[in-house]
């Protein structure tokens, strides 16, 4: 009864949140809605038995990405009101094809259901090991069957990552930042020397 | 008793709501961006669900390669926005032509 009450509670919040999401008029609110949708589809999760995917959804989405998006909504001075002009105009072949699709999406879930489309079985490669948690049985197999796509995600961080700073990355005029290469290149011969020369005997240059 | 498919037609509505805010906010790269994860969300809501129901690993498996990809995404879209806001001073997207595409 409890699982019945709390699947229905967060698939409410996170549809509602979505609503929000892409109805809101401020951007900054927008993302708000967007980490509240991200909390409750967490705990859909949860209820489904993916503790682990859960908490990568709040940790990952909630903390890193959703944090992003709200920096570069506060950090840009956005004219949101004039980015908003087209929405009437845009609503009824966005409405349109958002019930076409809704349309083929639910025939497609009512097919499944009736059994007109099967799905097959697993073969069991992916069967989680008796008595090994949640978070056990992921590790065992993305360190075995899936370690080089593991490593394959891993390289497409580290490409988003060097993507972004490069394309962010700008030269600033007028500032004197360290040259490290300089500073290796002196020599000592070079450098400037502090002398204590003699009262009138000059200084040899 | 909660079955597979409600949570496929929770993941069915979020899906078509995120594509429904590609469209209501064309000129808004910022929302955009979003109700692309909207959808990322959605598909990932399927692949637990699936892999829990049938009892497979493999769909939480990928719903995490999916995340990585949705990071790596939101990370580079919004660099490359901060660059086109800065040479543009909008982020008004519904005329991009810069490079004459």
């Amino acid at each position: 009864m409890i699982h019945v009450i709390a699947f229905y509670l967060f698939a409410f919040v996170t549809l509602a949140s979505a609503v929000f999401v892409i109805m809101a008029r401020n951007p900054v609110h927008s993302v708000l809605w967007l980490i509240l949708a991200f909390f409750n589809a967490a705990g859909l999760m949860v209820l489904l038995g993916a503790e682990f995917i859960a908490m990568l959804l709040v940790i990952v989405y909630v903390g890193a990405v959703a944090v992003l998006f709200l920096f570069v909504v506060m950090m840009l001075d956005i004219d949101f009101a004039e980015l908003r002009a087209g929405f009437v105009r845009n609503a009824p072949l966005g409405l349109l094809i958002a019930v076409i699709l809704a349309i083929e999406l639910f025939v497609g879930v009512v097919a499944n259901s009736t059994g007109k489309a099967a799905l097959g079985t697993p073969d069991g490669t992916g069967a989680a090991p008796v008595g090994a948690s949640n978070i056990e049985a992921i590790g065992a197999l993305l360190y075995s069957r899936y370690l080089f796509l593991f490593e394959a995600a891993g390289i497409i961080l580290l490409v988003a990552m060097i993507g972004a700073i490069v394309l962010t990355h700008r030269k600033r005029t007028g500032v004197r930042p360290q040259n490290v290469a300089d500073q290796i290149a002196r020599r000592h011969d070079e450098a400037t020397i502090n002398t204590r020369p003699e009262v009138g005997a000059g200084v040899k240059l | 008793m909660i079955g597979i498919e409600h949570y496929l037609v929770v993941s069915s509505v979020l899906f078509v709501l995120g594509v429904l805010g590609i469209f209501l906010n064309r000129k808004n790269v910022i929302v955009i961006l979003m109700a692309i994860e909207l959808i990322l969300l959605a598909v990932n809501i399927n692949l637990v669900a699936f892999s829990a129901f049938l009892g497979d690993l493999t769909g939480q498996i990928f719903a995490m390669f999916v995340l990585t990809v949705a990071a790596g995404e939101a990370a580079i879209g919004l660099a490359i926005l901060v660059i086109y806001f800065r040479g543009r001073g909008t982020i008004a997207v519904d005329d991009v032509n810069r490079m004459k595409g």
